[in-house]
């Protein structure tokens, strides 16, 4: 039986049939969850797509947070449910608290879309263990509040801790704090990313492949689990 | 929401009041009506209007919404259509609908915003994308991508800094908020665009043959339902005073309030809920509300119909609980449909509405009494025939006169301009020099400061997109079915010759689509101009006009639909004619694209298509001389034809690696575009003339790299069609190297190339 994998989609959800044609393309079946239903219908994993869930215009993620199903997920996710939120995702799980820090206007104040380079630092979460520690990837980045920020002493525990995904290299596109790109939970099993790695698995419509193995890597932890 | 004030109601205009006062003075000409044309109502309707009808007919009989100077000159677009079986719906529906096989169908549509995005450059250039993404959605489709054809004035002119980035800013905003790629577009500068610029914003939908849905209130009985943002009282009068009329002189203060406040979120959840809609089968005619707002809703969908329809004006949920039924009439306020639903459907539809947060209010019913019917609050404020208002309004046929100038601008040719010699002493240095001075330049630069503030990943179905040839989008995943869209359009050609510019523009539109491997299919454009009352300008028109309808016959690509914008001067002085043209083309196989990149080493160069000394209107000239005069470049289509044939056809049997059309700046800034995007150089040798070779702009050219293997089979396909060729080189190593002139590292040449914005801009 394959992996019943949930992707989220919150009214302004944009990137949700791309994660849903990710994980796919990685060999799990997708399934729609909807903002306003408090279940997640027994998927194994979920994740939190990018757009702009409800318009957005006070703060990003700061109105999802509060949608029925943000609830399920809170709980879910403290027994160890992988969960992923990718861009708009990302910044639903820091206002959630799932995932400590922020995330703010570019540097810049301009929305970029770019192809950028990041290394990825923990490979050990559930959504990055398929990638070798230290590897370079090719990713999409396409947000306006992409500068993740934190307090000195959160930074000081993540590095310590291990919990940096990943760092922005060739460059700070956005002005994150030490070119944080991505973080993970304590346990791993949560893990927030500014870039698109759905974006980034054909060669056909995404600068590179490097992205597939988000999705590959939690059908690994899903299996052990 | 819409307790009103008995003295309000009181206050209005009904019919009764309109029949027993035939002698009120009335402000039509505030409203943007002549005499003539008032007068014509009062005959139409056999009594004064009231003061809704008034309303109605000033916004419907706007020049934006009748197209009373264009009408005449359009109808060559039908008469001179070619043969097709490829159009589902064509010119008159609020988009036209290309049949692309395997039972898809797309939709596409390009329009102005000129004014609004002066007068409020975000909320204008914002609110353009909203409304044109909406008249896809009224067709039944999806919407899946925008483009932007942007014109403005002199790149360092301290307005263009308030003007650009709000434009570019407004569109990023909404477009990206709606989940729909930015596939491409352009950007111009030219003074002449300072106190008018362009804006203009293309939407492609895709729908499934049987999806197809048209603007029509059919079946006396059915309910009247107005979705989606509440009315506000914003863009009153949008159309009919801001569209309409140029801008310069007094009252300029008083039209700020014009522009409408876009809300993509609505938009997006609009999109969502139509779409929803559409697949479980509630709605029976629909439209959107784009300018004259419910004026122009009713009067098509009645019209369309040719049914009546009561409404109740008082029911229409309002932001602004002050506005009267003329304000609501007219209020150009965003993010609102219309549609019409069965009785037995109404239920449906609002739970529908419900799951996706839109507001949905019965506001009427379709009768059969060929007549548009309005109360407000029991009283008749409107009684008049529909398909007065929207489809019978006046036609005019204004003066045309070709300028006096128009000689001497020809007869200034610029073959005059001097250019070095072949073999003249520091020939490679001056080719060198200019080459970087084009490419440096914010028109031949690299436009990523723009377009990196667009999603173009977004629906993972783009293939490609900007700074390639045409964008390019996947329809279906099993398949490889795909479609492709280039704009283009250039005022310095159409100045020297409108007739032969517009063909132009449309020619490197259809040729851009070529190059991608798309065959050309069909064509939209928006006609940007200055006064329909200045005969200079109308005769423009009219040879613009008549240069598409003969082009699209000759290349054998229907006109499906598009869009005028006149008035756009400031003062007396007009905007170069610009018509932008929309080509879309069908690609079979999308994973046998052809991108503009070199990306392969060792490829052979082969430029296509014939060179002559051609410098008129050329950007070379301009730059280098400030030079605008004579004639454009020739137009030869059966050689358009030819090379998209052959570029097509290549690209079906995989023997190109690269290909890139030549257009601004001729072979010199594409072979520079070819070599920074797929970040390859190339070592090329040219003949004779070489000043020529780098800066003519020729039409009719490509520039591709065969596939190491194939060189023969390009060579073969190219004679049978008759597309001369000329092998250049190769390319490979990391700079630009033309033999024996001169050598660009590739650094340098992207330092140069990505420079000129940023340094602008910031």
């Amino acid at each position: 039986m394959t992996a019943r994998i949930g992707v989220v989609t919150f009214p302004g959800s944009l990137d949700d049939r791309d994660a849903r044609r990710a994980v796919k393309r990685a060999g799990a079946t997708p399934v729609e969850l909807w903002h306003g239903d408090p279940s997640l219908h027994q998927v194994d994993a979920v994740i939190l797509p990018g757009g702009f869930s409800y318009g957005d215009y006070l703060r990003c993620g700061a109105i999802a947070r509060f949608a029925p199903v943000m609830a399920e997920i809170v709980v879910a996710a403290a027994h160890g449910l992988p969960v992923l939120g990718i861009c708009n995702g990302f910044q639903i799980l820091c206002e959630a608290h799932l995932l400590p820090g922020a995330l703010t206007r570019n540097q810049g104040q301009r929305f970029i879309n770019r192809d950028v380079r990041i290394r990825i630092d923990n490979n050990t979460s559930a959504w990055t263990s398929g990638y070798d520690a230290g590897a370079e990837i090719t990713v999409v980045l396409k947000s306006g509040e992409g500068a993740y920020v934190a307090d000195d002493q959160t930074l000081a525990e993540l590095d310590a801790r291990g919990q940096i995904l990943g760092r922005y290299v060739d460059g700070n596109p956005n002005g994150s704090v030490a070119a944080i790109a991505g973080v993970v939970s304590e346990s791993g099993n949560v893990a927030g990313l500014m870039p698109h790695p759905e974006h980034a698995i054909d060669d056909l419509t995404g600068p590179a492949t490097d992205g597939l193995q988000f999705f590959t890597s939690v059908l690994q932890a899903v299996a052990v689990a | 929401m819409n307790t009103t004030p008995a003295t309000t109601v009181a206050a209005q205009d009904t019919v009764a009041a309109a029949a027993a006062t035939p002698d009120r003075p009335q402000a039509f000409a505030a409203l943007g009506l002549t005499a003539d044309e008032f007068a014509r109502i009062v005959s139409i309707l056999g009594r004064r209007p009231t003061d809704a009808e008034l309303a109605v007919y000033s916004v419907m009989w706007s020049e934006h919404c009748s197209y009373k100077s264009s009408r005449k000159h359009l109808r060559q677009f039908a008469d001179k259509a070619p043969e097709t079986d490829v159009l589902l719906a064509g010119i008159g529906q609020n988009a036209g609908v290309v049949d692309i096989g395997q039972g898809y169908a797309v939709t596409f549509k390009i329009e102005s915003h000129n004014h609004p995005s002066y007068v409020e450059p975000f909320q204008g250039a914002a609110t353009g994308v909203g409304g044109i993404v909406r008249d896809i959605l009224a067709m039944g489709a999806r919407p899946v991508a925008v483009m932007d054809a942007l014109r403005f004035g002199p790149a360092d002119a301290p307005d263009t800094h308030r003007v650009l980035p709000g434009v570019v800013g407004g569109i990023s905003f909404y477009g990206n908020c709606l989940g729909l790629p930015n596939i491409g577009g352009e950007l111009a500068f030219d003074p002449c665009y300072l106190g008018n610029p362009l804006v203009n914003a293309l939407c492609v939908g895709v729908l499934r043959h049987e999806d197809l849905k048209l603007a029509a209130a059919t079946g006396p009985g059915n309910q009247v339902i107005l979705f989606g943002s509440r009315t506000g009282p914003d863009g009153i009068g949008g159309a009919s005073v801001l569209a309409s009329a140029s801008f310069g002189g007094a009252g300029e203060g008083a039209k700020r309030p014009s522009v409408q406040v876009g809300d993509p979120f609505m938009e997006k959840l609009l999109v969502e809920c139509c779409l929803e809609l559409y697949r479980a089968g509630l709605v029976v005619g629909i439209q959107d509300l784009g300018a004259a707002g419910v004026a122009c809703a009713t009067t098509e969908l009645a019209a369309g119909g040719g049914t009546g329809m009561r409404v109740w004006l008082d029911q229409v949920p309002l932001r602004d609980a002050a506005l009267g039924p003329a304000e609501i009439l007219m209020s150009e306020s965003q993010e609102r449909m219309m549609a019409i639903i069965t009785p037995e459907h109404v239920s449906a539809f609002m739970a529908v509405c419900a799951r996706w947060d839109v507001q949905a209010t019965v506001i009427g019913e379709v009768t059969n009494s060929g007549r548009l019917e309005m109360t407000w609050h029991g009283a008749q404020v409107v009684d008049i025939p529909p398909g007065s208002a929207a489809d019978q309004g006046p036609v005019y046929d204004r003066p045309i006169r070709r300028p006096d100038t128009q000689d001497g601008l020809n007869a200034d040719d610029a073959g005059r301009l001097p250019r070095p010699a072949p073999g003249s002493a520091g020939l490679g240095a001056t080719v060198r020099a200019d080459l970087l001075l084009l490419l440096g330049s914010p028109e031949g630069g690299d436009k990523t400061w723009v377009t990196e503030q667009y999603d173009r990943y977004v629906r993972g179905d783009t293939v490609l997109a900007t700074p390639h040839d045409a964008g390019l989008l996947r329809v279906d995943e099993s398949t490889g079915l795909g479609v492709a869209l280039a704009t283009d359009g250039n005022g310095r050609y159409c100045q020297l010759d409108p007739y032969t510019g517009t063909q132009l523009a449309l020619a490197e539109a259809y040729r851009n689509v070529a190059m991608s491997g798309a065959r050309p299919l069909a064509v939209t454009n928006c006609l940007n101009f200055g006064s329909p009352e200045d005969p200079a300008v109308m005769w423009q028109f009219t040879e613009a006009v008549r240069g598409l309808a003969d082009g699209c016959q000759q290349l054998g690509v229907p006109v499906t639909g598009g869009n005028v914008s006149f008035y756009n001067q400031t003062g007396s002085a007009p905007i170069q004619p610009t018509p932008v043209i929309g080509v879309l083309g069908v690609h079979d196989d999308v994973s046998r694209r052809v991108g503009s990149g070199f990306t392969e080493t060792g490829a052979q160069i082969v430029l296509l298509g014939e060179t002559r000394a051609e410098f008129g209107g050329s950007l070379w000239a301009w730059l280098r001389h400030g030079h605008l005069g004579g004639m454009p470049p020739a137009v030869d289509l059966e050689a358009e034809r030819a090379l998209a044939r052959v570029l097509v056809t290549a690209a079906a049997r995989g023997l190109l690696a690269t290909a890139h059309d030549l257009s601004d700046g001729g072979l010199a800034i594409a072979l520079a575009e070819a070599c920074l995007s797929g970040g390859t150089g190339c070592a090329i040798a040219l003949p004779a003339d070489p000043a020529t070779f780098l800066f003519s702009e020729s039409a009719g050219r490509a520039v591709v790299a065969v596939r190491s293997g194939a060189e023969s089979q390009v060579a073969s396909l190219c004679a049978e069609s008759r597309v001369p060729t000329l092998a250049l080189g190769a390319t490979g190593g990391s700079a630009l190297e033309v033999s024996g002139l001169f050598a660009v590292p590739l650094d340098e040449l992207r330092d140069v190339h990505r420079g000129a914005l940023p340094a602008l801009f910031g």
